[in-house]
């Protein structure tokens, strides 16, 4: 055994690699995306497959289809993403595995980078699969570990669900020194049972519905979940994944007397603890972030046994459904629970405070794209579609070229839907390389067969920038390395039926915005693919510096990129030290002061 | 024993890898360690703040208002915005110089960089805010501010760790090339604090 600083994402990669995952498989997604990244780098040295996939349902299939074949397979994606494979994942469950297979999904309560605040826990249920919830990165490793066992036991998915707090927090993890060896696959078997037809979905529903009770004997007497009896008070609280952490630090700081079931398992939930803990305390109290998995079921245990004890959550509004808990809410919970006085501290008023919301970065090819789209439309009346990714910051100002922002790869499909309606607006829609071919691509071949006057922006900055630069299949390297195979965006989209393609340079202004021009002005679907890398992947080009003889002060530099490597220090604009070099302000500077340093 | 430490600053200063530092040196005391940070779209030239947290017996990642030991600041108004994580009394190192956002730029918002600093100076603990820029041009490197604070973090009493292992933490997220102008940085944040 080693001691190892383990980010949580890094020590569900480790506990994967220690059961001896053979095949994993996932799309990124923040506070998912370090999991596949960490496997991916083990994967050659350790012996198994992993892959960046196009999309999560894409992913969660490629690992059923290798858990038929009876290997051991994860899946791994952010909450929203399980949205994607909800198709695969709900029949899945009804079809059942032979591997283990194990389905992480990375909760954002707060949501610090998610479009929702979705609870996989209530997901978990929906699809009626086991889902664990890890309140450390020590106990996301070992439940990792567990949730194959599990999955090979049940023959079902197991879904390990953790959040921010644990995806992104580092511990002292302790990781095997020898490499677990692969179970040999005994491979797929031919069966009916594979092949998901009405008459077998009903009979494999009643086995489901049966697998439930399997699931919650199982968690009955599990490591994860465990109560603590505290003699002295007829308090009692359950805390699920990361609340529990809150709630000893809560007791901790209030000296407050209490009874503790923490809760690893929380679908299905298992009857004994929480029936101990009712006959204990009379006083209960459920604290866990979003919705109430857990309470519904204490409620319904207690209701069933008849117990008199008060239980208080949600429903009674003691504890939020949105939003992060931390030590500060709980610790007032627990106060208000118990009666007591709720502890502040006097501080004293700080002075104003500048905002800081994240920005394109200095020298981002997606700031020129936007000003080129917003130029070639001026004097139209123009909507603009924005997507997932960095350049959802296109709707920050000055940029202002992002009207509405859904979901993955709905831009071009709500720009079509807008055309419908409103004919006299040109429709605008922006979406990044790694989104197109995450689910764009429905949407474009979409808005061609139905003639949709819309004029598609694919931003291709040849990565997946956002989530930490992985690589999509528009590139010439996979997850395990270096690729012939990469396909062409252009292509693809003449694929598709589109008769108006351009690859355009953002940087160059002048050539850029003329295509762009072209495009609005082109009758029925019209894509422009503005090609540039990623600054984060490049290195530096000429700093450029700001003429004082020739600048007019007029903050066109300024006001129209909002670019971070544009300033004021000193009164007049200036070029300052985090400039790129990207040569773009140059060409929208009207009297020429910019110049290469 | 137990040490909350808080790191604010702006994404792509480094104080992941102050955290990872610190919480390194902490593990090789045989301690308890967590770090945690928010990873994401926020370090596009966001607010990030990074919490280390080292002791015997530990429970979440991330440190209650009130109650952190220390502050370290890589930028003027993003220690301010983190003092509500410090304990009354807690020590404060930062920089006194400031990275103006864009939005101040815009004039959606302003930046008061002498209020801030006022607003610091009247933190009730220890308080030094250092030329960070200065510093990092004598260590002759501009990204060493994280490493030249976590040399001045080294001079405050009551750490579990020696000088020296806190720098031998650093140097082992260092890459070779880069030693040296670490090791520099490490010992021109100590002296700082000789004549902060």
């Amino acid at each position: 055994m080693t001691l190892k600083l383990l980010m949580g994402n890094e020590a569900i990669a480790y506990g994967a690699v220690e059961a001896g995952v053979q095949v994993a498989s996932a799309y990124p997604g923040t506070p998912s995306s370090e999991i596949l990244s960490t496997l991916a780098g083990l994967a050659l040295e350790k012996g198994f497959y992993a892959e960046w996939s196009v999309n999560e349902k894409v992913a969660l299939e490629v690992a059923a289809g290798a858990a038929y074949a009876g290997a051991r397979a994860l899946a791994a994606m952010k909450q929203v993403g399980l949205n994607v494979a909800s198709d695969p994942l709900m029949s899945l469950a009804y079809i059942g595995v032979k591997g283990g297979l194990v389905l992480v999904v990375a909760d954002d309560p707060g949501p610090h980078s998610s479009q929702t605040e979705q609870d996989t826990r209530l997901f978990a249920r929906f699809a009626k699969l086991p889902v664990l919830d890890p309140a450390t990165p020590r106990e996301a490793k070992e439940m990792t570990r567990y949730a194959f066992e599990l999955s090979e036991k049940l023959l079902l998915p197991v879904i390990l669900r953790p959040t921010t707090r644990t995806c992104h927090a580092c511990q002292d993890v302790e990781i095997q020194d020898t490499t677990a060896v692969p179970q040999p696959v005994s491979g797929f078997q031919r069966s009916p049972n594979w092949v998901i037809f009405p008459n077998l979905s009903a009979r494999k529903h009643v086995w489901l519905n049966g697998q439930q009770e399997v699931a919650r004997e199982s968690f009955e007497n599990s490591p994860f979940n465990q109560l603590t009896i505290n003699e002295q008070s007829d308090v009692g609280i359950i805390a699920c994944g990361v609340s529990y952490n809150y709630v000893m630090e809560a007791l901790q700081l209030t000296g407050l007397e209490a009874s503790v079931l923490k809760i690893g398992t929380p679908y299905p939930l298992p009857a004994g603890p929480v029936l101990q803990l009712l006959q204990h305390a009379k006083k209960i109290l459920v604290v866990e972030e979003q919705e109430p998995v857990v309470e519904d079921q204490v409620i319904a245990l207690a209701w069933k046994t008849r117990s008199t004890a008060q239980i208080s959550g949600k429903y009674d509004r003691l504890v939020a459904r949105e939003g992060e808990l931390n030590v500060n809410k709980v610790r007032a919970i627990l106060e208000n629970f118990c009666g007591r006085q709720p502890h502040s501290i006097e501080a004293a008023v700080p002075p104003e405070l500048p905002l800081r919301t994240p920005v394109l970065c200095a020298g981002c090819s997606h700031r020129a794209s936007f000003y080129i789209l917003k130029e070639a439309a001026r004097g139209k009346d123009t909507l603009f579609a924005g997507d997932i990714g960095c350049y959802t910051l296109g709707a920050m100002p000055p940029l202002n070229t992002t009207d509405t922002c859904l979901c993955m790869g709905a831009s071009v499909s709500i720009a079509a839907g807008l055309s419908r309606v409103e004919p006299h607006r040109q429709q605008v829609a922006f979406l990044g390389d790694s989104t197109f071919f995450h689910s764009g691509i429905p949407g474009l071949i979409n808005a061609v067969h139905n003639g949709a006057n819309i004029t598609l922006v694919i931003l291709d900055n040849s990565t997946t920038a956002m989530t930490g630069h992985q690589p999509h299949p528009g590139l010439n390297r996979t997850a395990m390395g270096p690729t012939d195979q990469s396909i062409n965006i252009a292509r693809m989209v003449e694929a598709c039926g589109v008769e108006f393609v351009r690859v355009a340079d953002p940087f160059d202004l002048k050539a850029a915005l003329q295509v762009a021009k072209d495009a609005l002005a082109f009758a029925g679907p019209a894509v422009v693919i503005m090609q540039r890398e990623c600054v984060a992947q490049i290195n530096k080009g000429r700093h450029r510096r700001i003429n004082p003889d020739l600048c007019t002060e007029c903050g066109a530099c300024i006001d129209e990129l909002g670019c971070p490597a544009i300033g004021k220090p000193a009164g007049q604009p200036e070029i300052l030290e985090n400039c790129f070099g990207c040569g773009f302000c140059n060409q929208v500077c009207p009297v020429g002061a910019i110049e290469e340093v | 024993m137990k040490l909350d430490i808080v790191i604010s600053g702006v994404g792509g200063q480094g104080s992941v890898l102050a955290s990872r530092v610190l919480a390194s040196a902490g593990m090789g005391l045989g301690l308890d360690v967590r770090t945690s940070e928010v990873i994401g779209m926020a370090q596009r030239e966001g607010s990030v703040t990074s919490q280390v947290r080292l002791g015997e017996k530990l429970y979440g990642a991330t440190i209650p208002d009130h109650e952190a030991d220390i502050l370290l600041g890589f930028e003027l108004a993003e220690t301010v915005r983190a003092v509500p994580k410090l304990k009354p009394g807690g020590a404060i190192i930062a920089s006194a110089s400031a990275i103006v956002p864009v939005s101040v730029q815009l004039g959606i918002s302003s930046y008061d960089q002498k209020a801030m600093q006022q607003y610091l100076r009247e933190q009730p603990g220890r308080v030094v805010l250092l030329d960070l820029e200065e510093l990092a041009k004598k260590a002759g490197h501009p990204k060493t501010g994280n490493v030249i604070i976590l040399g001045a973090l080294s001079t405050l009493p009551g750490l579990p760790f020696e000088p020296e292992q806190l720098l031998q933490a650093v140097l082992s997220y260092i890459p070779e090339k880069l030693q040296n102008t670490n090791k520099r940085a490490f010992e021109v944040g100590r002296q700082s604090m000789e004549v902060a």
